[in-house]
């Protein structure tokens, strides 16, 4: 897959990063898995870290814990104590009979904003899925640490955050430490066979793109008295773009990457529209509620794309992709002809679980000491697609692609703490300013 | 079960005039209070009849027999499946007019829209829901209505399915007709459809084979049908899953819309939900299941109705 993916890309491509050649395998020295441990006595166990307690990392933890593997949770980090109880009794609860994987004493439990730290540092595989304005930092340090990790997409929330882990991802090469981002699309047989078709030819040349992610409302956490204004944004992570990076980059992103996956390539530039339609309460901070996107490639293909959070309209999950010789309909796993022939159809009964799969592949790897999971700077790569949608949406202009990654443009909190003022502030009424096209000025373009 | 809530219950019922047992045994139109909406309900007269099916029907699954005679007695159905108009004046606050009763929650909203662009206002069927989220809608029902709407029973479907028949479909044994009454794999685009588009059966019940399929509350056992005898049978839950499903959907061929097929609830239904913990509300991989309503026309007292949404939901929270 990988391999594939590094020949197609076309070479003309701006790519921001060298191509390197994956090794066949475990051939180099890998970093050594803690051996006989004071938690098992087990030799062949792999420890890992859960950095981030919400659903999704618990999610996450769950499936880790549950390869065939000898894999054991030794240490957990959250920002709020409470997030990490609920996780802890969650996971357990999921495992049911391999609870006993689960071996967090109270000492390895961390709360803060620097707990991240010291979880990863008693773990050989760290599962990073904290709000995505963290992912940078908390990569980082894993690499850092020499860590194989697993992490969430997005992987970045701004520019900034981006060169920090295309950075760290050269670190984790030249480490053979590896990576698997949750763009679990690649892990799904429908989309690994589709792939497959399109590098056949089945479609012929791709001359357009369309992808979908339009759906009803999320979840708001009501404001208490006693948060700080840093607490109440922490909790409502997905309102504040220096967390989160509006739906297109959190949500949205998962369209994004299959359309430059198939297509080998990143967007040169990004050009739309967006705003807030019927999402307009103070309680929904700062984003917008629809997007709309016309990414193009270097070889002229277009990539119309389109995400939004309406309650009540249609919703759509989807990409499709349209070839010279005929198109696919991913959600389907259906290729048809321009006469509306199929061409093939994924039979659906052969469907995995890719959110399981994800974990499988990467614990089978390091338990084997293969180096075989590179998917940061893909991760970083399908991140900044989406960033430079929002920073076009936002500000009404053409986001070239090249221009928004050397621009510096940073947007985290100058110090984490919950008595420090997040970056983004409401005003006396308790709205927050949010971006006016035409208006909102980023860098020069 | 709080005894503030056993007192709403019995308040309301008496509050808006409604007792249960004044209602001919006739058609009738149930009004969702504080909407502009009302669904239809059809008398199914109990009787006598062969639950499951021969030896020799085609396309026959083992657990379909031996076949069983046994009674029921009179109930009403939903002649459609519950839409999601209907249920999201219970899953969107936005939508409900008076306040949630003492002691009840909405359904918290699933990750993605589970209803994939299939359509959900204007009268498609409500999908993707646990056994435990249809329940919770009828708790939520007779809170709101002082009417007493629950879940049929695997025999219930069946019989009011058949509506008399005793071939493999309630309009004969040959499949050619189907198209006609039910979408499935054929005829549906592989989505489901708004309801009551195609003919009904004899009794006046719409799409209950094909489009969504539809829960009910037996535990689904492989021997469920050679058990059932005499009146009113039911597998009762012993845990919080599997359920017979019944009346097949709109992916499937012919055979899976027998009326006597019954297909098994299954974890793998939900193996997409990538949180823990999983929804108690939603499935994320079953966009083919809904679920239509029965009133028993034997009324339960509060009393007993507040029993069994206990035994039903609250000792089995997310079943499925």
């Amino acid at each position: 897959m990988e391999r594939e993916h590094d020949k197609f890309h076309d070479q003309s491509r701006r790519s921001f990063v060298k191509q390197t050649s994956l090794l066949a395998g475990g051939l180099l020295a890998m970093p050594v898995l803690s051996k006989a441990n004071f938690f098992s006595g087990s030799s062949d166990v792999i420890k890992v870290a859960l950095i981030g307690c919400g659903g999704r990392g618990t999610g996450a933890a769950t499936q880790a814990l549950s390869t065939k593997e000898n894999v054991e949770l030794v240490a957990m980090a959250d920002a709020f104590p409470d997030r990490l109880k609920d996780s802890y009794d969650n996971i357990k609860e999921a495992l049911g009979e391999k609870a006993n994987r689960v071996k967090v004493p109270e000492q390895n439990k961390f709360t803060g904003f620097d707990a991240y730290k010291q979880a990863i540092a008693l773990a050989d595989v760290v599962i990073l899925t904290t709000p995505p304005g963290f992912r940078p930092i908390h990569f980082e340090e894993a690499i850092r640490q020499g860590k194989h990790v697993f992490m969430e997409k997005p992987v970045a929330t701004d520019p900034a955050g981006i060169k920090k882990v295309l950075e760290a991802a050269a670190v984790a090469k030249s480490k053979k430490l590896n990576v698997v981002v949750g763009l679990q699309r690649h892990y799904q047989n429908s989309y690994r066979e589709l792939y497959k078709r399109v590098q056949d030819g089945m479609i012929g040349e791709i001359l357009s793109t369309q992808v979908w992610w339009n759906q009803g409302a999320l979840w708001v956490k009501p404001r208490k008295p006693e948060y700080t204004e840093m607490e109440y944004q922490m909790r409502n992570w997905y309102y504040f773009n220096w967390l989160c990076g509006d739906h297109i980059v959190e949500q949205h992103i998962h369209n994004i990457d299959v359309s430059n996956w198939f297509m080998g390539a990143t967007p040169l530039t990004a050009g739309g529209m967006g705003g807030r339609a019927v999402r307009t309460g103070k309680e929904y901070g700062e984003i917008f509620d629809h997007h709309f996107v016309e990414y193009r490639y270097a070889n002229g293909v277009v990539m119309n794309s389109q995400c939004r959070h309406w309650k009540d309209a249609p919703s759509k999950v989807d990409e499709e992709i349209v070839g010279t010789r005929g198109r696919i309909f991913c959600d389907k796993g259906t290729i048809v002809s321009h006469k509306g022939k199929v061409l093939y159809q994924f039979d659906k009964t052969k469907e995995n679980n890719p959110y399981q799969t994800e974990h499988d592949e990467l614990f089978a790897a390091i338990a084997k000491g293969e180096y075989r999971f590179q998917d940061a700077e893909r991760g970083a790569e399908a991140t900044l697609s989406a960033i430079i949608g929002r920073l076009a949406t936002y500000s009404g202009q053409v986001i070239n692609w090249q221009v928004a990654l050397n621009s510096g443009l940073n947007i985290q909190p100058q110090r984490y703490a919950f008595d420090a003022p997040p970056p983004v502030l409401p005003d006396a009424s308790g709205n927050y300013a949010y971006a006016k096209p035409g208006q909102t000025k980023y860098f020069t373009t | 079960m709080t005894r503030q809530y056993m007192t709403l219950l019995l308040g309301l019922i008496c509050s808006q005039g409604v007792v249960a047992q004044s209602q001919a045994f006739e058609p009738y139109e149930q009004k969702l209070p504080g909407t502009a909406l009302s669904f239809k309900m059809v008398p199914i007269k109990g009787g006598s009849f062969t639950l499951g099916s021969p030896d020799n029907e085609k396309g026959r699954n083992k657990d379909e027999g031996p076949a069983a005679a046994v009674q029921l007695s009179d109930f009403w159905m939903g002649a459609t499946e519950v839409t999601f108009d209907e249920y999201d004046v219970y899953a969107d606050a936005e939508k409900d007019k008076t306040p949630i009763p003492d002691g009840m929650t909405r359904p918290s909203p699933p990750y993605i829209d589970l209803t994939l662009g299939m359509g959900k206002s204007g009268g498609y069927p409500a999908n993707s829901m646990s056994q435990y989220g249809a329940l919770m809608y009828c708790r939520w029902l007779y809170a709101k209505t002082g009417v007493f709407y629950r879940l049929p029973t695997a025999a219930e479907w069946e019989y009011a399915c058949r509506a008399g028949a005793t071939t493999a479909y309630p309009f004969g044994n040959d499949a050619a007709a189907l198209k006609d009454y039910a979408w499935f794999k054929e005829n549906s685009d592989q989505k489901y459809h708004k309801v009551a588009q195609l003919k009904p059966n004899a009794w006046g019940l719409y799409d209950m084979l094909g489009n969504v399929a539809e829960w009910t509350m037996d535990q689904y056992e492989e021997t469920g049908v050679a058990q059932a005898s005499g009146k009113d049978p039911w597998i009762h839950p012993t845990a919080k899953t599997p359920r017979v499903v019944k009346g097949g959907n709109y992916q499937d061929a012919a055979p899976q819309l027998r009326s006597a097929a019954r297909l098994k609830s299954d974890p793998v239904w939900n193996r997409r939900d990538p949180q823990i913990p999983k929804s108690f509300w939603w499935n994320a991989d079953a966009p083919f299941v809904g679920f239509r309503i029965v009133r028993p026309v034997q009324q339960p007292t509060a009393i007993e109705a507040a029993q069994f949404f206990e035994e039903m939901i609250d000792k089995y929270k997310g079943a499925r």
